[in-house]
């Protein structure tokens, strides 16, 4: 029996993520990942790109996690669990090993999921190994000091993305990478958040048991990027799902489902009004960046509506 | 000018950009990531182009295209990404393609010690690649001579169409100091080579006097031909052994009939000297000071600080170490350049210093391996 999904019977369990970890105060990771682990009853074993959650989850001569864990490079997570997999596999088929019913997880930030891993996930995802890609996704390279990736949004300010004179921050729209990797037709992917708590547990708990590759993308703020107080990460982040900017959904087996529909969409101009690496979209001459932002939530989440079957015409 | 408080990494950009770089594409990295972070602000103030790419692969790649484009570029990186754009560093030796990538050595091998201070790619610097192809490679040990040696990297580029290697390290990419660069108009800008022959005749791999045939940008139409591949003197690909070994030898010749251009050091009493260290990069600076004690109590010591790194510049050392009973080589890598150094002034003489545990070498190390 799996333990329910209720605060009471998830406090008896021990965290998977042990505390003392050196991840920033306000930091939205640990939070998106001791609920992943939570979510698990299984035995687990974790592959971590370079990023921020490794570093400072292992910091000399300690580590916070309470599962075997293994980091490779930045490049390569969803290869290194891959190689974990078939070996874990051929060994239960032959007999060496007992079936555990080891669940195989990977984490990268979005750095190493967008960009960098892209690669060697996309990969993985056709050959079908059963495995879960978490991206914990706080949209630039904080490891490094807050650069650009394919993942920040447009406009956002970012040392290699800098608002000034001559540019006002990203250039580009982020990628809608979610999407691409339900393009990979595997039986599972799904966009959370960590506010959203249920919500990703149970995605996590669909995940492990779909028999096959699954991705997650979770929505995780790190105020240092993006510029907040440490206490308002997670009313931020809910800022971002009710704005549309950061829909909740599934695409299991092919069909799209919404999991969380906003009682009222929020105007984006909300969500980037709290944070730091956004203000200098709010001087006159930079409106028209919140507008064109604006602009693509709507299409996005238009085209996400009629793709989960709310609408009839995209 | 008035002196300024930088960073060596700051420096290593602002150098790129008074040699005239209006391209950089890169990746973040630490001990790299400010040079990065330099040029993405400091490009578009003069009109030039920064990338944010999504791996060190497609960062010197970008930079490749943007050379074959006309631009002067630049890519800066470290330890596991310099690793990864090996393959295409090769190809830039074999299509001759002029652009500068920078390395700020970290402790390695893989992740190692990404804010920890390494000389462990002296060797991948030169034999990195697969193939037969010569490299030039500089070193800088001051912030001031991050500065200079990204002018001289980019003007070796220039002149002799090919890649060169600016071979930083941690301690000299994160360290400040007061410096006080040279006036503008006073840094000299090698420019790309221009060409007096029409399209029709133009030949990229001519097999010229110079040794090194003009490289005209894309897009001004001539039309030609760039390849991995061995090619003719078209660019074409070829299995002609009599196409492809005159290429090879062009491409060896055409730096080594230029070592005096292109080997750059600084001698401090080598005449004479007992015992004379050699160091290069960040351990320099140690080695200055324990060649200064040493002095101080009477010994004959001679530095010889080596800035270009590879070509290895065999004829300099020997020189250098010609009154020497003893030449020192101390290094952050168990024994890299020290392998050349042995080969050129043989095995009995050498003491090696080393240290690759992301710790500094200090003064004392070098003058206790005088003793």
């Amino acid at each position: 029996m799996a333990t329910k999904l209720i605060p009471k019977e998830l406090a008896k369990k021990p965290d998977r993520l042990s505390p003392g970890h050196r991840l920033c105060a306000g930091c939205a990771a640990p939070i998106v990942v001791r609920q992943i682990l939570a979510a698990i009853d299984d035995p687990v074993v974790v592959a971590n790109a370079t990023g921020c959650l490794e570093v400072a989850t292992t910091v000399y001569p300690y580590t916070a996690w309470r599962v075997p864990w293994v980091h490779s490079a930045f490049e390569n997570a969803a290869s290194t669990i891959a190689g974990i997999e078939s070996a874990y596999r051929s060994m239960v088929r032959r007999g060496k090993i007992p079936d555990r019913n080891v669940k195989f997880l990977a984490f990268g930030g979005d750095g190493g999921t967008y960009d960098i891993g892209f690669q060697a996930l996309s990969g993985a995802l056709e050959r079908g190994h059963q495995f879960v890609y978490i991206c914990y996704n706080n949209e630039a390279y904080m490891n490094t000091g807050i650069q650009r990736s394919g993942a920040t949004p447009l406009g956002a300010h970012t040392t290699t993305s800098p608002a000034g004179s001559v540019i006002p921050g990203k250039q580009q729209m982020r990628k809608d990478l979610t999407a691409i990797i339900a393009a990979h037709d595997i039986p599972y992917v799904a966009q959370a958040a960590p506010t959203q708590w249920k919500d990703l547990m149970e995605k996590v708990r669909k995940a492990v048991n779909c028999g096959g590759p699954a991705f997650i993308n979770v929505l995780s703020s790190c105020n240092r990027g993006w510029r907040h107080e440490t206490y308002e990460t997670l009313e931020i982040t809910q800022l971002a799902v009710d704005t549309c900017y950061w829909p909740l959904y599934e695409v299991e087996n092919g069909v799209w489902r919404l999991t969380y529909k906003p009682k009222e969409k929020l105007p984006v101009e909300e969500w980037l009004r709290r944070q730091g690496r956004f203000r200098h979209l709010f001087r006159p001459e930079n409106r028209h960046l919140i507008d064109e932002l604006q602009a693509e939530v709507d299409r996005r989440w238009e085209r996400l509506l009629f793709l989960c079957g709310e609408t009839f015409s995209a | 000018m008035s002196p300024v408080l930088m960073q060596g990494d700051e420096a290593c950009a602002e150098g790129a950009i008074a040699a005239g770089c209006t391209f950089f594409a890169g990746y973040p990295i630490t001990p790299a990531t400010e040079i990065a972070e330099h040029m993405a602000r400091r490009l578009p103030q003069v009109g030039g182009v920064f990338i944010q790419m999504e791996d060190e692969i497609a960062s010197i790649a970008a930079v490749i295209g943007a050379a074959v484009g006309g631009a002067k570029a630049m890519t800066a990186t470290s330890g596991p990404g310099f690793s990864l754009m090996q393959e295409n560093i090769g190809y830039a030796a074999m299509a001759e393609i002029p652009c500068v990538i920078v390395d700020v050595q970290r402790l390695g091998p893989s992740t190692g010690r990404p804010t920890s201070p390494s000389q462990g790619d002296v060797m991948q610097a030169r034999w990195g690649t697969h193939g037969d192809h010569p490299i030039i490679a500089l070193a800088p040990a001051s912030v001031r001579e991050t500065f200079d040696l990204t002018v001289a990297a980019f003007n070796f580029a220039e002149r002799y169409r090919t890649p060169v290697i600016l071979l930083m390290d941690e301690v000299i990419g994160h360290m400040r100091e007061g410096v006080e660069l040279p006036d503008p108009a006073a840094i000299e800008r090698i420019e790309r080579a221009e060409t007096l022959v029409p399209p029709e005749w133009y030949k990229p791999y001519e097999n010229l006097p110079s040794d090194v045939p003009p490289l005209i940008p894309f897009g001004q139409g001539y039309r030609y031909h760039i390849t991995g591949l061995h090619h003719d003197e078209r660019g074409y690909p070829t299995e002609r052994l009599d196409e492809i070994n005159p290429w090879l030898e062009r491409i060896f010749r055409k730096i080594q009939r230029n070592l005096s251009d292109i080997l750059l050091y600084e001698e401090d009493g080598v005449e004479g000297a007992r015992t004379l260290v050699v160091a290069y990069g960040v351990v320099a600076r140690a080695a200055r000071h324990a060649v200064r004690m040493a002095r101080q109590r009477g010994r004959k010591v001679g530095l010889l600080k080596l800035q270009t790194l590879w070509p290895f510049p065999e004829e300099v050392v020997e020189q250098a170490a010609r009154s020497a009973r003893r030449v020192i080589v101390p290094e952050l890598n168990l024994g890299q350049l020290v392998l050349e150094v042995e080969r050129v002034v043989g095995r009995e003489r050498v003491r090696r210093v080393n240290r690759a545990d992301g710790e500094l070498i200090k003064p004392s190390d070098i003058l206790a391996a005088m003793a």
